[in-house]
């Protein structure tokens, strides 16, 4: 199994050889940035460019759905019609690229699919909580990073510094791939990932309410989660919408306010994937996951086991119909529907 | 004069501070420090170099409602919904956020003056704190602030085992005559303490990353050339578009006016509004700026030319560091300031 770096030369390589002569226009991928913790993605249009390519323990955020504005704008400019996009995806990516192509956000053959084996995100917040201060560089296995920092050099448990997305992940494989570069980097044994869930739902109903009023109440509505999510990929969301009467940035009632996150979650379930950026990219900290989560759960349970994204064809639970399906007299046997 | 008070005795200090008005000090909120009225359980953090939000939060809030229009029959009566602006203290905040009021100040305290600002502007006291060291995506000192001595009504400083304060505005000396006898009488090894702190953290600010960051060829004298410049297709490609670096900025100060339709009236508001959304500034024809590219420019444009261009040359950005934090994909102002600036950061 390769070191993350040995992946990081052999995806640059790659891209190399594909905007070279493999038909492909543009390499989606990350760069480097002002930190070594900080990588962005990166739209690469040439060899030489690629001198700044980065992947490591911190090339978290997701590339599939940058397609969809991508290919939009490559055809607006009506020249290169036709051309390819490469992009890099981790496991967890190439369910979103699926829900995508599915959606029909993106086109099959616009997308050169790589994925790339993931040994697990990194969560700066946990580092600095163990004690880093002002990292300089890190060293990373499958299990341990070891940390240069102004505080002193540090090694932890790669384990406990994963982002909590990385804890409960699906695994190894890939959804959707033309390619595959370095596979079999182990998804660390997942947790359960329903646990946050089973406890909210051991809740009395006035708890759970307080519960997430007073997480909900920290939103800063700067919509991260929804810009994030590959599965919110609406033309225009009604929230930005000042025709749709529900268009706002904030508002003048704090459970309105609230409503944008309910809403939010009951649009993407059944096509969640379980990502995980929504609440890797909530500056407030919001544990917005354990709404989708819930969701996921309860398909799960109505319907058998069920995940967005694995294909890009079968149709989900919550758009199908079978005779078997569940009634809505489910929710008063559950205690709910009073 | 400067004053002091053993850290240990900092709960009795808030109990007196929150006496006769509300008391805004950083306390752990899911799992990071944000600015929260002071309770005698809130878990404060006086070790968190930078909030989550920032103290704009007091002074142009997220929302804030103006009116209650309704209507009965052919009469509409309209009532005044503003809250009545009551006395309060910030405690804590850092030296960059002591800055940015100075720029939200030439916004809302020049003609016309916004009153709603000016209030809360009048009820607030200050109490900065200095930084002893800097959190890793600082960069306040590119802006000629200075961390190890901010500005603010009293002026605070932790070392050793001690909470020092001095205060600097008539209102803050107001402030301290209540809070007085809590304290005692700093000597001069105090004072040696807290030089050599403000020594060392300045020149650990200058040791960061961002610490060399030079705002050479932001002079604004090339507008245009800045405003064409090709590298903002580039930069602008990853941005999502969100706003979280516009609303967790302590100097973004665009906001909007909105009517939310209460079922049976309607609640005028304002809100902080964000450049970087699709309905900024949306007019008949729909908005001025169509493309992510137009509005990313515009977020760093207004902070780093338009604003210095109109204000004697303060740019406004302050330096904490929050968006560079934050920004979901780690684009920020700093790259900006670095690619399209002068030669002194390549």
């Amino acid at each position: 199994m390769p070191a993350v770096k040995e992946i990081q030369e052999k995806m640059r390589a790659r891209a190399g050889e594909l905007l070279r002569d493999g038909g492909v226009s543009m390499a989606l991928g990350w760069k480097r940035g002002e930190f070594c913790h900080d990588p962005e993605p990166a739209f690469f249009e040439s060899e030489a460019e690629l001198d700044n390519f980065v992947y490591d323990g911190f090339s978290s955020p997701l590339l599939s759905k940058y397609l969809i504005e991508t290919i939009r704008k490559d055809k607006q400019k009506g020249e290169g019609k036709g051309s390819k996009f490469l992009v890099f995806l981790k496991p967890c990516d190439s369910y979103g690229l699926n829900l995508l192509l599915k959606e029909h956000r993106v086109e099959r053959e616009r997308v050169y699919a790589v994925g790339v084996g993931c040994p697990g995100m990194l969560d700066v917040d946990k580092i600095r909580a163990a004690g880093v201060k002002n990292m300089r560089s890190f060293d990373e296995t499958e299990t341990e990073v070891t940390i240069h920092a102004s505080s002193g050099d540090k090694t932890l448990a790669r384990r406990d510094i994963l982002l909590e997305k990385c804890l409960v992940c699906k695994g190894p494989e890939f959804a959707v791939q033309d390619e595959v570069l370095a596979p079999g980097l182990p998804s660390f044994e997942g947790g359960d990932r329903f646990a946050g869930v089973t406890e909210l739902e051991s809740m009395s109903p006035e708890e759970r309410f307080s519960f997430w009023r007073n997480e909900l109440s920290r939103c800063i509505r700067c919509n991260a989660c929804r810009n994030a999510c590959p599965v919110c990929s609406c033309n225009k969301c009604v929230f930005d919408n000042p025709q749709s009467g529900v268009q706002a940035k904030s508002n003048a009632d704090s459970f309105e306010e609230n409503m944008f996150h309910i809403v939010r979650a009951f649009h993407v379930a059944g096509r969640c994937s379980d990502c995980g950026e929504c609440s890797r990219v909530c500056p407030q900290k919001i544990p917005l996951h354990l709404l989708n989560r819930k969701f996921i759960k309860d398909i799960n349970a109505f319907y058998g086991a069920f995940q967005a994204g694995a294909d890009a064809e079968a149709r989900a639970p919550l758009t199908n119909y079978e005779f078997g399906d569940v009634e809505p007299g489910a929710v008063v046997k559950r205690g709910g529907g009073a | 004069m400067l004053l002091k008070l053993s850290l240990d005795k900092t709960g009795g200090l808030f109990t007196e501070m929150a006496r006769d008005r509300t008391l805004y000090l950083p306390v752990k909120r899911g799992g990071q420090a944000d600015f929260a009225p002071w309770t005698p359980e809130a878990e404060v953090c006086l070790d968190y170099l930078n909030t989550a939000r920032s103290i704009k939060d007091f002074f142009l809030p997220q929302t804030e409602n103006i009116a209650a229009f309704k209507r009965e029959g052919k009469k509409i009566t309209i009532t005044p919904t503003h809250e009545e602006p009551s006395p309060f203290v910030v405690f804590g905040a850092r030296a960059c956020d002591v800055r940015s009021l100075d720029v939200l100040d030439r916004v809302f305290l020049s003609d016309p003056v916004d009153t709603f600002y000016k209030a809360q502007r009048e009820n607030g006291v200050i109490v900065s704190m200095a930084c002893a060291e800097p959190e890793e995506t600082c960069f306040c000192n590119a802006f000629g602030i200075d961390a190890a001595e901010p500005r603010g009504d009293v002026v605070t400083w932790i070392a050793g085992n001690f909470l020092y304060w001095e205060a600097k505005t008539p209102a803050g000396e107001a402030l301290t005559g209540k809070l007085e006898t809590l304290m005692s009488e700093a000597d001069s090894s105090d004072l040696k303490e807290i030089e050599e702190q403000g020594k060392a953290a300045r020149a650990a600010f200058k040791e960061l990353p961002l610490g060399k960051l030079s705002l050479e060829g932001w002079s604004g004298d090339d507008l245009l050339g800045k405003f064409t410049s090709p590298l903002w297709e580039k930069m602008s490609k990853s941005c999502l578009g969100c706003g979280t670096c516009t609303y967790v900025c302590p100097t973004c100060q665009c906001y909007d006016i909105q009517d939310f339709d209460t079922g049976h009236g309607i609640a005028r508001f304002r809100c902080w509004d964000s450049c970087m959304y699709s309905d900024f500034t949306l007019m008949a024809h729909g908005n001025p700026r169509k493309s992510q590219l137009e509005r990313f420019r515009q977020r760093f444009m207004h902070k780093l030319v338009y604003y210095p261009a109109n204000n004697d040359g303060m740019y406004s950005c302050v330096g904490c560091g929050r968006c560079v934090a934050k920004c979901p994909i780690s684009m920020n102002i700093a790259k900006v300031i670095k690619a399209l600036g002068g030669n002194a950061n390549a």
